[in-house]
């Protein structure tokens, strides 16, 4: 563990000149993530004239620009990559280093999010300030308790993508499951809509499955007025959810590196 | 020290024929075939020994270099290197073993290898007056010069297999595993290759196991052969002795003063070819005194010379023999 410490500022290093390799794709792939902007203009729209079970338009400003913001901090691709090193073989050179691939991937990532939020985060914060900002928390309990929630859903999401992405050991291809995660995530975690305008029905899955502590746990704590218990509750079954990812991660890495073929060469 | 007590690896591969409707059939129903990559393998290999792995395509030489390196878990069979089994890849063993595959990079492929030698020296905990010590002495060596600060997908394959080499060695492993080393390389850079792999083999008294299509690289550089077939272990020994067992003539060469008929060199063993004026013939080890004798004394022969047969044509004649020149295990 200290050797990784050690290695994990020239990780970064690393991973942010990777980054910057290509500008162009990078920049398009910031701008597929701004669908909350769309839904922000939609729902402006629809509550011109009043609010919508109980959320105004102030209400949906806030709620879309924290969302645009904890998306882009947390989103990874990390499923992606590791389909494409297993089903290639590429992982053959990750697994002869001395250091897990769980954290050299992370590191990547680490390295990325200045990055990934350099197009959209200044947007944010001033359409934040301008419009919305007094739908936001002014309670300095909860904007603190902002920063764990969001280290917190960044590590559910780089878990489950890491365990998605560990399904090619047994699959080869996962980009259909893939697809059908982030199907779920955009219902079950309020990417798309509020879980709260949301039927009661999906409200209720949605406390059950990992997706809500990913997005709408930290946007709740950033845009809703909770109390200590309420805020302390969601903190802990955040905290319970990331223990659970990252242990289904390792298990399903450690199950699958087993049956890693290491084709080619 | 490396040890494989009857190592086995299996693959099931899906089979399926060409064509459309094979494809749709393989939706619903799939043929799988199980195949003996590695067959019960069992070797031991001492510290600082330099050994060749020889067999033909798909024979299991890869595929053993991969369990070996912990890349692959074995089906069956007991194996450790340096005391430690390689499929749990503790953090000792990978800081020191080394593979390099020539038909694998692990260069960081959109930056410039410089920055995979800094990422490298910093998981393998290499102190950093050392780096710059090996880095200088690699960089001298491969000739690598500006290449290190070029984006690797500019590089060409010669190019990259040099800076790979450097990012294999810069932790100073002592086991090295070399699978096709030389691939994509000049004869030059060829010869500078072995020459390096002997000499980083003796000043480290470093372990190599080496793979390769170049006879030329095993012949310089590994006193010990073990050759396998069909994932079976067909020879293991001393390569001079390979190649006496399995074809124990010597090929002798010269250059005659005036022609020389072909029954009268039939008299002194097999020809073999005629290039230009040069003569080869293969004669037995017992007739050789007399056909040397001969050459020299009553056809004049200038620039004499006595070789073993070439390792390519003792191995055809090995696989040949044995039927299994198209062994189908995957490598």
């Amino acid at each position: 563990m200290i050797r990784t410490l050690k290695a994990l500022p020239t990780l970064l290093r690393i991973g942010v000149a990777e980054t910057v390799a290509y500008r162009a794709e990078f920049l398009v792939w910031i701008l597929t993530m701004t669908q909350p902007l769309i839904m922000l203009g939609l729902w402006t729209y629809v509550t011109r004239d009043g609010a919508f079970r109980g959320m105004t338009s102030e209400d949906f400003t806030a709620y879309y620009l924290a969302n645009l913001i904890v998306r882009q901090l947390t989103g990874n691709w990390v499923a992606w990559q590791l389909m494409e090193d297993i089903r290639l073989g590429t992982m053959s050179m990750r697994l002869l280093r001395p250091i897990h691939p769980f954290y050299a991937y992370a590191a990547s990532h680490v390295a990325a999010i200045p990055f990934r939020t350099v197009v959209a985060l200044p947007l944010a914060i001033i359409l934040l300030a301008s419009s919305g900002a007094h739908a936001l928390t002014h309670d300095p309990v909860q904007i603190a308790a902002f920063v764990p929630s969001l280290v917190l859903a960044w590590l559910i999401t780089f878990a489950v993508m890491f365990a998605l992405g560990s399904l090619a050991f047994f699959l080869t291809q996962t980009n259909a499951l893939s697809e059908v995660y982030f199907a779920l995530f955009q219902i079950f975690s309020g990417y798309m809509l509020p879980l709260a305008i949301m039927p009661r029905p999906i409200a209720v899955i949605a406390d059950w499955l990992p997706f809500k502590y990913t997005l709408a746990v930290p946007l709740a704590i950033l845009t809703t007025q909770l109390d200590g218990h309420e805020l302390g509750a969601l903190l802990a079954r955040q905290g319970a959810w990331t223990a659970a990812m990252l242990v289904l991660a390792i298990g399903v890495w450690r199950l699958g590196v087993r049956r890693f073929e290491a084709v080619g060469g | 020290m490396i040890r494989a007590r009857n190592l086995t690896k299996y693959f099931r591969v899906h089979r399926r024929p060409p064509g459309i409707g094979a494809a749709v059939k393989s939706l619903v129903h799939r043929h799988y075939e199980t195949v003996k990559a590695v067959d019960g393998v069992s070797f031991t290999i001492e510290r600082g020994e330099r050994v060749g792995f020889l067999g033909p395509n798909g024979a299991g030489k890869t595929t053993t270099l991969k369990v070996l390196s912990g890349l692959l878990h074995p089906t069956g069979g007991e194996v450790d290197v340096d005391g430690f089994v390689p499929f749990r890849r503790p953090r000792e063993l990978l800081g020191k073993i080394t593979l390099v595959m020539g038909q694998k990079s692990q260069l960081i492929w959109d930056l410039p290898p410089a920055e995979t030698y800094a990422m490298n020296r910093a998981i393998f905990d290499v102190p950093r007056d050392q780096f710059e010590r090996t880095l200088k002495e690699l960089t001298e060596l491969l000739d690598l010069g500006a290449l290190v600060d070029k984006p690797t997908r500019q590089l060409s394959l010669g190019e990259r297999m040099k800076c790979e080499l450097a990012a294999a060695l810069l932790h100073r492993p002592t086991t090295l595993f070399l699978d096709e080393p030389t691939i994509g390389l000049d004869v030059a850079m060829q010869v500078a290759v072995r020459d390096f792999v002997r000499e980083y083999n003796q000043r480290h008294h470093a372990t190599v196991l080496l793979t390769s299509h170049y006879m030329d690289d095993v012949v310089a550089l590994c006193p010990r052969i073990i050759v396998i077939d069909q994932g079976k272990l067909i020879h293991d020994g001393d390569l001079r002795q390979l190649i006496k067992t399995m074809d124990p003539h010597k090929r002798v060469s010269f250059t005659p003063t005036n022609h020389v008929a072909d029954d009268e060199l039939a008299k002194l063993g097999t020809l073999i070819g005629r290039d230009g004026q040069r003569i080869t013939v293969r004669v037995t080890e017992r007739e050789l005194p007399a056909v040397v004798g001969h050459v020299l004394s009553s056809l004049h022969g200038a620039d004499l010379a006595i070789e073993d047969p070439p390792l390519e044509d003792v191995l055809r004649a090995m696989f040949g023999k044995t039927g299994k020149g198209n062994a189908e295990a995957a490598s």
